[in-house]
């Protein structure tokens, strides 16, 4: 009787820890987005920072770059590849939306991924939907 | 100095760097990424079935509740039915609030002398165990369950829920999940209690720091990749969603920190069953809370009786009646 009460707790348990396996194979798994340069981007070559480190990164400069123009009125971004930047999310053509023009692609479709929820947009817009 | 805790402290930063080096150094990304995670998932899933199964087959030849509150007695005695019970409905609510809000732990008391001039050895409420012991395990269980973002695509709604609650104070980017920040505070605390109260120092063995230090390891080098160092997000998941769909691959750009973690992650699963850690699934089976006080409003026949040879009264009469009647006792059937 009790034993039975453990074996059903024990199956509970191993099915829970074993959740994520079969939780993908009975629902349709959504694969990983492809990051793809599009308009401008692709033929400019020129970003901000390096491929890897503007992935992991690109919340922190986003973050002091808001603290620079809000606090200091500094708006021009140097890399260390020499170029400058208009430090600006979405306005103008020397910003992030300038030249990635898609936001859904540029934006969204790893954020969705990785279940992040900027609030970038509460106060931004992109350009494209006001046009 | 005390060895007790400096040899596992070494153990968890000799754990990390061999994770650590052999990424960044010699390039096994596919043991600590894919081999490692799997075998410790499977040895966490049979050491912990087999435990359990242990406990199973064990006997319990008698119910040995421990009672805090007035037993079933006579009707206008007010029985305590959660602390005292002698009902499977009291039982299930003892065991309830034993798990979710570890009940007996807010008991505690601590043993002191008297700081005044009498200096009378005194028991006194001690809730900061409790306190810790809480914020501790429901801390780690958010930050467990946040962790489905990376092993679920698309996330479930319920997922990002919880992330939306954990992170409501919105400070800084990424912004802070409350989650985290506690478990490393309560952990740090449990830590420190142990280290700096001379009682429980003593009692204090390495099996009791390791886990302690490994789970500050884990959430230190987890609270690193998402607050200072930054990792690659969306390659972390692409190894994590290879993991649990069984097609592993390696992302190119993530630093040994992450396997770093993932491998602190794994020595905890893998060590889980042959530690102090099995009280997860220890709390179930523990005798004092699981059953209910009705050791005597019951008959409990012990399970390892065998059949004894009796000789009952009756029968001792029928043997001696002749000899009873003879010798003048009181039989009570007179044939």
């Amino acid at each position: 009787m009790n034993k039975n009460y453990i074996i059903t707790g024990l199956v509970i348990f191993v099915l829970t820890v074993l959740s994520p396996f079969w939780f993908n194979m009975i629902t349709t798994t959504q694969a990983a987005p492809e990051p793809e340069l599009v308009g401008k981007a692709k033929t400019e070559k020129k970003c901000v920072l390096g491929k890897y480190e503007m992935r992991a990164n690109h919340m922190s400069l986003l973050d002091e770059w808001r603290d620079s123009v809000v606090r200091n009125a500094d708006r021009m971004y140097t890399a260390a590849n020499g170029n400058s930047f208009n430090m600006s999310l979405s306005t103008g053509e020397n910003s992030c939306l300038g030249c990635h023009e898609d936001k859904a692609k540029f934006c969204d479709s790893c954020h969705t991924y990785a279940s992040v929820n900027p609030y970038c947009w509460e106060c931004h817009t992109n350009p494209k939907e006001i046009k | 100095m005390n060895q007790k805790y400096l040899i596992p402290l070494t153990a968890v930063f000799l754990l990390f760097l061999v994770a650590y080096t052999g990424v960044e150094g010699a390039g096994l990304q596919w043991f600590f990424g894919i081999v490692f995670p799997y075998v410790a998932i499977l040895a966490f899933l049979a050491g912990f079935v087999y435990k359990v199964l242990g406990w199973a087959s064990s006997a319990v030849p008698f119910r040995i509740p421990t009672t805090c509150g007035q037993q079933k007695s006579l009707p206008w005695i007010k029985q305590n039915t959660i602390d005292n019970p002698d009902t499977s409905t009291g039982v299930f609510l003892r065991m309830v609030l034993e798990i979710f809000l570890f009940r007996s732990l807010f008991r505690n008391t601590k043993a002191a002398f008297n700081r005044n001039a009498s200096n009378r050895l005194s028991y006194s409420w001690e809730i900061f165990l409790w306190v810790g012991a809480l914020a501790f395990h429901y801390s780690f269980l958010v930050v467990l369950l946040r962790h489905f973002r990376f092993f679920t695509s698309p996330v479930p709604s319920c997922i990002k829920f919880l992330e939306y609650i954990d992170g409501i104070v919105q400070l800084g980017l990424p912004g802070i999940f409350l989650s985290g920040v506690v478990l490393l505070a309560a952990t740090l605390f449990l830590l420190a209690r142990r280290i700096f109260d001379a009682k429980v120092t003593y009692i204090s063995q390495a099996a009791d720091y390791f886990p302690l230090f490994l789970i500050i390891g884990i959430a230190a080098t987890g609270l690193s990749m998402r607050y200072f160092t930054k990792v690659d997000i969306v390659g972390i998941k692409t190894l994590t969603m290879g993991l649990v769909t069984f097609s592993p691959t390696i992302p190119e750009g993530v630093s040994g920190l992450f396997y770093g973690h993932v491998f602190l992650v794994s020595i905890l699963f893998a060590y889980f069953p042959a530690s102090k850690l099995m009280h997860l699934g220890g709390i179930f089976l523990s005798p004092t809370r699981n059953m209910a006080n009705n050791t005597r409003a019951k008959r409990h026949v012990n399970p390892w009786n065998y059949d004894v040879k009796t000789h009952t009264y009756e029968e001792y009469e029928d043997h001696f009646r002749e000899k009873m009647i003879e010798a003048g006792l009181p039989v009570d059937k007179k044939e």
